[in-house]
């Protein structure tokens, strides 16, 4: 398992989708934890009855089934399938209009889904997810790219309350793909994912919804910053270690 | 009866294998090898798929593996290809033999006089090698004639890539005698940095075919860059790119020929070279943005405690048909 996990993260991120597919082929005992630790492209489904789309995971899956945070609903329609309790269906709707509003302000566009669930412990677990289609034919305003994607996955696990205070784990996954359109640099595409984890212990003066959506802010935006200096900076720093620009060209001592 | 019919034959799992390896990043191809070798738990067919994966992956990243004897280095190409697991390396004038597998050397041996190219086409291969490597072997100068394009390429990889390994090679109408033959060279630059430790690796790959058609004494340039670099330390981040050039030249003496030829190459290298810099300082304003902001129009964190200032706000918006 650990080294299907390692295949994973060599294989070019651009083919993880079968990279995964043939991994669960050859490992058909390991499948449900291959799905469920290695994340893929996110797929959307439209919900007839409000006419918004929904992010599809294995969070809000049953069977073959979906179930969109809008109507609460499967698609397609299963009978007897798990729904979570009145009280977390509050605040799942809550948390969807909400974290639609903040989607907005941050991606201009995209698509967002929040699912809450029952946890076996003493609390719920909660999944975030957002996908930006930034590419110019999509949403993307300002033209540069080809082919642009983010896909964030916020799984937060939330205990408690204990003590007056709740802890949140929180695990979020970025995937990200570029693909920029300069038709005189020829193809140039840059992907990844990286994934972090962060856990708070936070008062519930706030509520529930206020202190997740604040940590998942803050990953965000660290996770932004990460891929923007970290990653693509150590891409950049290799290609110009191979090639170094031309201004800063020395001349080597013969060998 | 369910687990029978998902369960996959001894081909299926052997191709399988074999693209794993095939997709492998730059220097990475024995770490995916180890990984798969777990996975597949059959070392049958581990066995027929990295036989048959490897020497493809060797030969398209231009792999290059040292000599016996540390007599030099060879490059692993299409281009260089005699039989399978046999590669002629022409500046050392050598047939090497390869395990594909374990990416190393097993034997080398000089060429014989019919394996290289003929003393009219090595002129001009060899000026063009030398002129980029700033490396004098003064004997070989006073006993050949100079093999110009060799020479060249030499001298222009020396001074562009820090780990540059270059090549050239005749591909096409290597007897030809004299003036009135048409003959092709490949130009191979592969320049590799693998730094495991650092959880980074990369590389660039040039490929530049000439023709010397010497009816209308004129070269014709093609050239092919390829340039990948993965980071992989908490997640797997891969650059892909990629370019292709066409130029052209007069058929000159070898010198000339040479010079000409390494400078079309280091023209357009370092132009690429201006591109994927620009494209790299694009990306955070204007390519990023348009995926996420790093922060909203208000320039303020989101106000999770009092959303309904934003909700208003945004159904204003949409009331007046203002975009941002």
């Amino acid at each position: 398992m650990e080294a299907a996990l390692g295949l994973m993260r060599r294989i070019p991120p651009k083919h993880s989708v079968t990279a995964l597919s043939a991994l669960v082929s050859l490992l058909p005992d390991h499948s449900s934890d291959l799905l469920s630790q290695v994340d893929q492209p996110l797929q959307v489904l439209c919900d007839t009855e409000s006419g918004k789309e929904f992010i599809l995971c294995e969070y809000n899956r049953d069977a073959d089934s979906y179930r969109s945070p809008w109507s609460n609903k499967y698609h397609p329609p299963l009978g007897d399938a798990l729904l979570p309790s009145d009280e977390l269906r509050k605040l799942e709707v809550e948390a969807n209009e909400v974290f639609a509003i903040y989607r907005d302000q941050y991606y201009e566009g995209g698509i967002s889904s929040v699912y809450l669930w029952e946890d076996n412990n003493e609390g719920f677990v909660a999944c975030f997810l957002i996908k930006k289609d930034g590419a110019r034919t999509a949403h993307g305003r300002r033209g540069y790219l080809q082919e642009g994607l983010w896909e964030a996955i916020h799984v937060i696990e939330v205990v408690g309350p204990e003590d007056e205070t709740t802890r949140y784990c929180l695990t979020s996954t970025v995937m990200l793909s570029l693909t920029t359109d300069k038709e005189s640099s020829g193809t140039f595409n840059l992907s990844g994912s990286i994934r972090r984890q962060m856990r708070m212990d936070l008062p519930l003066a706030d509520g529930h919804l206020c202190n997740m959506g604040k940590m998942i802010e803050e990953m965000e935006g660290k996770l932004r910053n990460s891929l923007d200096q970290v990653y693509f900076g150590k891409t950049k720093e290799m290609v110009c270690t191979l090639r170094p620009p031309s201004e800063v060209v020395m001349r080597l001592p013969n060998s | 009866m369910a687990e029978k019919e998902c369960e996959l034959g001894d081909e299926q799992k052997k191709e399988i294998a074999k693209w794993f390896l095939l997709n492998a990043p730059s220097g990475e191809i024995q770490y995916i090898a180890k990984d798969l070798r777990s996975v597949l738990n059959d070392d049958k067919v581990y066995d027929e798929a990295t036989s048959e994966a490897f020497p493809l992956y060797n030969k398209f990243h231009l792999i290059c593996l040292e000599l016996p004897c540390r007599s030099g280095d060879v490059l692993i190409t299409p281009y260089n290809e005699l039989e399978e697991n046999q590669f002629i390396e022409p500046r050392t004038a050598q047939i090497v033999t390869i395990d594909h597998v374990k990416q190393a050397c097993t034997e080398a041996r000089p060429a014989a006089d019919e394996e290289l190219a003929s003393p009219y086409v090595e002129e001009f291969r060899y000026d063009l090698f030398d002129f980029v490597y700033v490396f004098v072997e003064t004997s070989r100068k006073d006993g050949l004639e100079c093999c110009a394009l060799d020479a060249e390429i030499l001298k222009y990889v020396e001074d562009a890539y820090p780990k540059g390994v270059c090549s050239v090679y005749c591909v096409d109408g290597k007897d030809a005698e004299g003036p009135g033959c048409n003959f092709e060279f490949a130009v191979v630059i592969a320049a590799v940095r693998n730094s495991p430790k650092n959880f980074c690796n990369g590389s660039w790959r040039s490929v530049w075919n000439i023709k010397f058609k010497d009816d209308l004494q004129v070269l014709e340039i093609k050239g092919k860059l390829q340039v990948d670099a993965h980071y992989f330390e908490e997640g797997n981040v891969q650059l892909d790119a990629e370019q292709e050039f066409q130029d052209g030249t007069i058929f000159q003496a070898p010198d000339d020929c040479a010079i000409s030829i390494a400078n079309t190459i280091r023209h357009h290298e370092t132009e690429y070279m201006g591109s994927l810099e620009a494209s790299y300082s694009n990306l955070p304003d204007t390519t990023f943005k348009d995926l996420r902001r790093k922060l909203p129009v208000t320039r303020t964190l989101f106000p999770w405690h009092n959303t309904l200032q934003f909700s208003l706000t945004r159904d204003i918006q949409k009331e007046l048909g203002i975009g941002k």
